[in-house]
């Protein structure tokens, strides 16, 4: 691989990231279409920052956390982590790697096994991260628990006694369980009462200062990135519409999206309503049809023909901010 | 926040839920379900009659002789009174009393029943047994691999590897062999390092054999519809004709063609489950596919299995009994509960007892069984649960 574009204080590295769906219909489950959920999507992570990826629902934003896990196979891009290209690679050599890139879902009820208790769920991760033995298992459990603030006393209890709050703190020990330095945090809060997003998030960021990890961010809420990430990454349906360090984004937000995005979180010191009520999500299966030239067009308040004739390409609109409008 | 201070106010002083172990939970609901806890405490005597029919019934001098033929005592209502002169010491039954009767030979129906016992309840747990672990392990791959195609390379090694076994079996046996140790080197060869499927960039000649060729899903699952469409019982009763009769003859006949409704609960469910985010947790954290299947998958798919399991041990003792009833069962001397009911029916109207008692065994066991089968289905289901 060419090191020159390796970054060397890059952690993660991705570039042209492509995956299309099939839809499939009839008796014969044909490819009647496809879906393109991810489109030519770039973006590298520092060691020990976080990159927050925003964007509504149905943009994307899982499907990129599952081809960076290797979950799923990308169709066309490169993911380099730590100098290594994780899509030229095999099963028996992605193993070793496998532990370094973690992942905390958005369901707290759908990410632990309801038939494994909170001791085994660790313990998985414990043996595959090479733990051996009972007694250095229980032990190191109990300071996973203890580090995501649970008592020792929820080892041996299953994932229905917990609260969300609670199954996303086990969901998180069992991540860290492995040692891995980079942790995929696909909405690990939208799911929690606010007063428990907080809790989750200030943990997170914690566990960033002691243990230097690395985070991917994902997440439709504004505030909350704002709050946690050293960058953000603004996805519109597959592609990246803005790209660009927190302040700078927050400050001189350029593409209308992001505008959009913003007017719709409440400002905390004057808690007003959203000045702008019309983020509703709209998956793009309501509307599969890309429009000619700028995707985002048919939400953009102001768009006229160059909109339809724009080439869509990510350009460079100050020092390390890239957005995708012709207007910028 | 620092966590590790305020790390035990937080969580786990107030559970979110009263601690309550599955085992409980279950039996709570199953107290509220009448017909299915009359199912169990029916079912828990079956075992404790068949358990004990085991002890009192068999060994060199058993307690309870099913097979002593008194002919001057034959055909004797339920509970009358053995006549002590007229028989030989050791022909003199344990009780003194024919608690069901003799039939045509003398025999106790007691003893033979308790005798039979034994065989419906083997014969239910075993042939349900070889159904669910093939139903589980068919299930399991079509609802996880079912999606990849099978390679042309590997119908050819089979293909060529039945042909093997199919010489061996006809007698060619020296061409048969060399088939067959070939066929193995060629399977060998391929999951070596230098095999055709781990190389990274094949050959052009080479990449044909890669070629998808069938889904593993579609194989299994036409497989089993092909097998649903044989009327199992006739299956059942062709084979049997063909074998040696035998007790383990029927428990393997009835496993292997009573497997299909298992293996579709069970791709079903691992269909829903491998979408699951804990199963991408696993595999994100490196766990193995065997350990993900078993440890992971098999666990929450099992409580649809228990309903099917549970009635298809009704359906296997009530097929034991059709088979021992058309005399192809287990063979005589033995008692089962069907062949003592297909001896009786010459005699039904002078001895009805000799069809009513098996009878009627047969007819309690198969509801109890049904009905606790049911009432699981109603226990384990996750809606219902919720709402009691
Ligand atoms: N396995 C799949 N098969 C078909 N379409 C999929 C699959 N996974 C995701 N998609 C589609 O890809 C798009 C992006 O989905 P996703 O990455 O889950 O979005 P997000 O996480 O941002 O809400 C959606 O339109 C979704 O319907
Ligand atoms: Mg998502």
């Amino acid at each position: 691989m060419e090191n020159e574009t390796l970054n060397a204080q890059d952690i993660l590295k991705v570039e042209g990231l492509r995956k299309r769906f099939p839809i499939r219909r009839g008796f014969l489950q044909r490819a009647a279409g496809w879906v393109n959920a991810v489109e030519n999507v770039s973006f590298s992570i520092e060691r020990g920052k976080t990159l927050g990826l925003v964007g509504e629902s149905g943009c994307g934003k899982t499907t990129v956390a599952r081809m960076i896990l290797k979950l799923l196979p990308s169709d066309a891009g490169r993911i380099v982590f730590n100098g290594v290209d994780l899509c030229g690679i095999s099963d028996a050599e992605m193993k070793p790697l496998r532990k370094q890139i973690q992942i905390i879902f958005q369901d707290p009820y759908g990410s632990l096994n309801p038939r494994m208790s909170v001791g085994e769920a660790i313990g998985e991760g414990l043996r595959m991260a090479g733990v051996r033995g009972r007694n250095a298992t229980a032990a190191r459990t109990e300071e996973l628990l203890a580090r995501v603030g649970l008592s020792a006393r929820a080892i041996d209890r299953y994932p229905h006694e917990f609260s969300g709050g609670q199954r996303q703190r086990i969901g998180i020990a069992r991540a860290l369980s492995v040692e891995p330095s980079l942790i995929i945090c696909d909405e690990p809060v939208s799911a929690l009462d606010v007063s428990i997003q907080a809790q989750i998030i200030n943990l997170l960021k914690d566990l960033q200062d002691q243990l230097g990890l690395s985070y991917l961010f994902i997440s439709h809420d504004l505030n909350v990135v704002g709050y946690l990430c050293h960058r953000v990454a603004v996805m519109y349906r597959g592609q990246i519409m803005e790209h660009a360090p927190t302040e700078e984004l927050f400050e001189h937000p350029l593409h209308p999206y992001t505008h959009l995005l913003l007017s719709a979180v409440p400002d905390p010191e004057a808690g007003k309503k959203p000045a702008v009520e019309t983020l509703e999500s709209e998956p793009p299966e309501s509307a599969p049809e890309l429009p000619e030239g700028c995707r985002f067009q048919v939400k953009c308040l102001d768009n006229d023909e160059r909109c339809r004739r724009f080439g869509g390409a990510l350009t460079q609109a100050g020092k390390d901010h890239f957005v995708r409008c012709w207007k910028a | 926040m620092n966590t590790e201070n305020t790390a035990p106010a937080a969580p786990l002083e107030e559970p979110a839920a009263p601690r309550r172990t599955r085992f409980e939970e279950f039996w709570r609901l199953l107290r509220k379900n009448s017909l299915a806890l009359a199912g169990l405490v029916v079912f828990g005597l079956f075992l404790a009659t068949a358990v004990a029919g085991v002890f009192l019934t068999s060994g060199s001098k058993p307690v309870l002789d099913p097979s002593v033929v008194r002919l001057q005592e034959k055909l004797r209502p339920p509970l009358s009174r053995s006549d002590a002169a007229s028989l030989k010491p050791d022909e003199i039954p344990a009780m003194g009393v024919y608690l069901f009767g003799t039939d045509d030979l003398g025999r106790d129906v007691f003893a033979r029943m308790l005798q039979g016992a034994w065989v419906s309840l083997t014969v239910g747990f075993v042939a349900v047994g070889i159904s669910v672990a093939i139903g589980i392990f068919m299930g399991a791959i079509a609802g996880y691999y079912g999606q990849q195609y099978v390679r042309l390379e590997q119908v050819m090694l089979a293909a060529w590897l039945l042909g093997g076994a199919a010489l061996l079996a006809a007698g060619v046996r020296t061409l048969g062999a060399v088939v067959l140790v070939a066929g193995h080197a060629w399977l060998f060869f391929s999951i070596s390092p230098w095999g055709v499927s781990r190389r990274k960039s094949p050959p052009p000649w080479m990449r044909i054999f890669l070629k998808g060729t069938i889904r593993v899903d579609t194989i299994i699952m036409r497989f089993v519809d092909i097998m649903l469409c044989f009327p199992s019982f006739f299956l059942i009763l062709t084979v049997v004709a063909l074998l040696p009769a035998s007790i383990y003859t029927i428990m393997i006949v009835i496993g292997l063609t009573s497997w299909e409704g298992t293996a579709r609960f069970v791709r079903a469910e691992f269909l829903s489950l491998r979408e699951q985010d804990f199963v991408a947790a696993a595999r994100a954290l490196g766990v193995g596919n065997f350990r993900i299947i078993f440890r992971h998958m098999t666990p929450n798919a099992i409580a649809p299995v228990l309903v099917s399991a549970t009635i298809g041990i009704a359906s296997a003792i009530l097929t034991e009994a059709g088979l021992s009833f058309l005399g192809f069962g287990v063979p005589p001397p033995h008692a089962t509960w069907g062949n003592i009911l297909s001896d009786g029916k010459r005699f039904i109207f002078d001895a009805p007892w000799l069809t009513f008692i098996p009878g009627a065994a047969i007819l309690l066991v198969v509801l109890a069984f049904n009905l606790f089968g049911e009432g699981l289905r109603d226990i384990l289901n996750p809606k219902l649960r919720q709402r009691n």
